[in-house]
């Protein structure tokens, strides 16, 4: 699993919980290193471990400790990059959802060797839903997509309803409700705004 | 003209504001190159219309190739790649590409930000809707933010990973409780030297007089506060570019580089005994040492092998030794007189 990922998950604990916490959670998961590297690649099965160890510190969910991580990625305001790159995805949320499939190609153009889903998109115009299917290589992040996505909708302005259930062990199903796109007043997104 | 633009089912008619949908950045032309229309991303990127007769001549300025700065000469470009910039944005390098209409019905000159993307949407604040969705340039500025963080990620890595490695490697070469070099560290400084014949250097190896009954009766406290006072003696005595090393108990070189005059080598030896001698205060007590050194010089070698001068060395400091301690003497070759000078 990339780097990065783990490092999320890292910054996520230590940012919210302090670094008591993540030490705990790193012992209970067995790592023996201190720190994820963001560039390195490691075993999938130690961010499984780190996702069990903080699920059972924290008394929450797997699916729920994972949103919050997706959330985090999206508006921690340390690393402001994630959202700006997301938002390059569309100039509101609707477009932004329409080409969300384009999205794993994009993360691969950037960083070669992360691990993203095999994603489709169906849409039900009928009901203004859409229908996400991610398919995992290694481990089922889609919690994680999920509350990033709701992050980026908020960061937007529309109105959501979205779900997420197991389709499998590697895959899910992620139903957005797009109810308004336009639903607040959005955080600015500038082209030019980032970080040099 | 081109022939498949004057058949009549292949003509279409668009509207201004179509043109702005497709070419966000064009100019429209008439024949004398008076400008008809400016596409919204283009209005932007120049800035305020001066005044209504102007020519697209007096936005853009062709760079290459020449011959486009006539309208003449720029609708007779039809179809090349041009590179130009705006009257209002010299450093902006831009690419262009220009269309004559049929029946004298002057030009389209379609523009993009080619490598200047970053630039032009930083200056001049442009949004995701200033680009036609077929338009890559949101691609490239996604791209050039997501590799500029990506490589500042691997670059963070990269120094912290040469931070540990220079740690490493100085804690491999330097000797824990003075700091000084270690043997190790002396053997590769050797080596090195030994193999520039242009540089002479000369060895200067220095024992403690009476270390161990010191650590005996002092305890190993004393004995370390006394080796790290020496270590402080030995690099007063020399330059940064000499090598001082401890050995191993109370053992101690120095390496001195780029000469090897006896009466140099003599000098700092001198300096040694005398600073050493010094009495020194350890918890309270004053302890007295001395030192016996002995050296010898890369020029007796044909081929200094850094193993032979080292025993050398340690030859002559054993001549000390036996003529009474605190002193100096320098190794000398067999010959027919004395091996060792004092």
């Amino acid at each position: 699993m990339h780097g990065l990922v783990n490092r999320a998950f890292q910054g996520f604990l230590v940012d919210t919980y302090g670094t008591g916490v993540w030490g705990s959670i790193r012992r209970d998961a067995g790592l023996e290193f201190e720190d994820f590297e963001a560039m390195m690649r490691y075993n999938p099965a130690l961010t499984e471990r780190v996702i069990f160890a903080a699920s059972r510190r924290l008394d929450k969910p797997p699916a729920a400790f994972m949103e919050d991580v997706g959330t985090w990625v999206a508006t921690n305001p340390k690393q402001p990059g994630i959202r700006r790159l997301l938002r390059f995805g569309g100039t509101d949320f609707r477009e932004f959802l329409f080409s969300i499939d384009e999205l794993p190609g994009r993360a691969k153009m950037a960083i070669p060797y992360l691990e993203v889903p095999d994603l489709t998109l169906n849409h039900n115009s009928a009901h203004n839903r859409i229908e996400l299917n991610l398919i995992w290589p290694k481990v089922n992040l889609s919690a994680v997509v999920l509350g990033t996505l709701r992050a980026i909708a908020d960061d937007y302005g529309a109105l959501v309803l979205m779900e997420a259930q197991e389709t499998g062990p590697l895959s899910s199903l992620i139903e957005v409700e797009l109810l308004d796109n336009c639903f607040a007043e959005g955080n600015s997104f500038s082209l030019g705004g980032g970080v040099t | 003209m081109n022939q498949h633009l004057s058949q009549p089912q292949d003509m279409v008619a668009l509207p201004g504001a179509a043109l702005d949908a497709l070419m966000p950045m064009h100019i429209r032309f008439d024949q004398n190159g008076r400008v008809l229309r400016v596409g919204p991303t283009l209005k932007k990127l120049h800035g305020a219309v001066q005044n209504d007769s102007d020519t697209v001549l007096d936005y853009v300025v062709l760079r290459r190739p020449s011959g486009g700065d006539t309208v003449g000469g720029l609708l007779a470009l039809e179809g090349q790649r041009l590179s130009l910039h705006l009257r209002s944005r010299p450093g902006l390098a831009l690419r262009g590409q220009c269309l004559a209409l049929p029946n004298g019905g002057g030009g389209i000159l379609n523009i993009s930000l080619g490598l200047s993307f970053a630039e032009a949407v930083e200056e001049c604040g442009l949004t995701l809707s200033d680009f036609s969705h077929c338009d890559q340039t949101v691609d490239l500025l996604y791209l050039s933010e997501a590799v500029r963080s990506v490589s500042e990620a691997s670059r963070n890595l990269t120094d912290r990973l040469v931070a540990s490695e220079t740690a490493a490697r100085a804690r491999a070469a330097s000797d824990e409780l003075t700091g000084l070099a270690n043997r190790r560290a002396l053997t590769a400084f050797l080596d090195r030297l030994s193999q520039r014949f242009d540089q002479p250097f000369g060895i200067i190896q220095i024992d403690l007089d009476h270390f161990k009954e010191i650590n005996d009766e002092m305890g190993h406290a004393a004995g370390d506060a006394v080796l790290q006072h020496v270590a402080k003696i030995l690099l007063a005595a020399v330059r940064d570019e000499d090598m001082a090393v401890r050995m191993g108990g109370d053992e101690f070189a120095l390496v001195i580089r780029g000469t090897d005059e006896p009466a140099m080598l003599h000098a700092i030896a001198e300096r040694i005994l005398s600073d050493v001698k010094l009495p020194l205060e350890i918890e309270g007590q004053f302890v007295e040492i001395g030192a016996s050194i002995g050296s010898t010089r890369s020029s007796f070698y044909a081929k200094p092998d850094p193993s032979q001068m080292l025993r050398d060395a340690d030859e002559a400091l054993y001549a000390s030794k036996r003529s009474g301690r605190g002193q100096h003497c320098i190794f000398r070759m067999p010959g027919p007189d004395d091996r060792i000078i004092p």
